[in-house]
């Protein structure tokens, strides 16, 4: 597991802030442009908040990724809360983020470039994703 | 026709564990409540401003409200719905609203996250958002000789 770039408590509406702040700050960082900065940010909004309000509070970590030639930004979020009782269903747009009872995970997972869900009902969640700047 | 604009903010007392609240100022044009979000809004501040405009959309008789969230550089799913309220409860006070200044970027990630906000009506900017809302206003009382 590599060092991360940035760790941080996301208990608060407030961390929610903060997370996705520094998010955009290593996505600009490494040169992303401004909507691919935007939609890391959003989706770094989207995690935090279940982490907040369904998780129970939990972890953030970034981090500066590199595979091969390629550089990217990775992020991932964990929680001990209660877990995700039907991944397939919260993966579904049938529990997108229009609807009010949507955890925003399939919006999430449009954005970013890889996405990662390990959950067990009572042992929390895990979500791990990951945007990479195009090779020019 | 003269045409003028009153600063109205309400103040909410500082709570002791946050950061000290910033009530968003509403500014009235009109019969138009205007509201410009601030980059620095927290979801806080937004829950204010929800509370705030369902008031002063009764209290001033507005027609309708433009809120401009050109500062704003995130709107995730949390300050969609929170916008979409706006607009509904805006409707039930006989107010219609506009949300304007989404940036391109936010647009986009709008889109991925599929928040279309069909509820409520959008314009490119200020004077776009004001001026459909005066057409909408110039509808209503044609509709009303028509009725007679």
């Amino acid at each position: 597991m590599m060092d991360a770039d940035v760790c941080l408590a996301v208990v608060s509406e407030d961390d929610v802030v903060a997370a996705r702040q520094r998010g955009r700050a290593l996505a600009e960082q490494v040169g992303m442009s401004a909507s691919a900065q935007t939609m890391v940010a959003t989706a770094i909004s989207e995690i935090s908040r279940n982490l907040v309000i369904y998780g129970g509070g939990g972890e953030m970590s970034l981090t500066i990724v590199a595979d091969g030639a390629r550089t990217g930004v990775q992020i991932v979020a964990a929680d001990r809360g209660p877990g995700i009782a039907d991944i397939d269903l919260a993966m579904s747009d049938g529990y997108s983020t229009g609807n009010s009872l949507g955890l925003g995970l399939p919006g999430a997972r449009r954005l970013m470039d890889d996405f990662d869900l390990r959950s067990r009902p009572g042992e929390g969640t895990t979500v791990t994703m990951r945007k990479w700047l195009p090779e020019s | 026709m003269r045409s003028w604009a009153s600063v109205w903010s309400r103040r909410t007392p500082p709570l002791p564990w946050a950061v000290s609240p910033v009530a968003v100022p509403i500014l009235r044009q009109g019969r138009l409540l205007v509201v410009s979000v601030p980059a620095s809004a927290t979801d806080q501040d937004l829950r204010g401003l929800l509370d705030d405009l369902a008031e002063r959309v009764g209290a001033t008789g507005a027609s309708g409200v433009v809120i401009d969230v050109s500062g704003i550089d995130v709107l995730d799913s949390f300050a969609t719905r929170l916008l979409e309220t706006v607009g509904q409860v805006a409707h039930l006070r006989g107010a219609a609203t506009v949300i304007v200044g989404i940036q391109p970027e936010v647009a986009q990630a709008m889109v991925q996250l599929g928040l279309t906000l069909d509820a409520v009506a959008t314009a490119l900017d200020l004077e776009d958002g004001i001026a459909r809302l005066g057409q909408d206003t110039t509808r209503d009382e044609r509709d009303d000789d028509d009725g007679r």
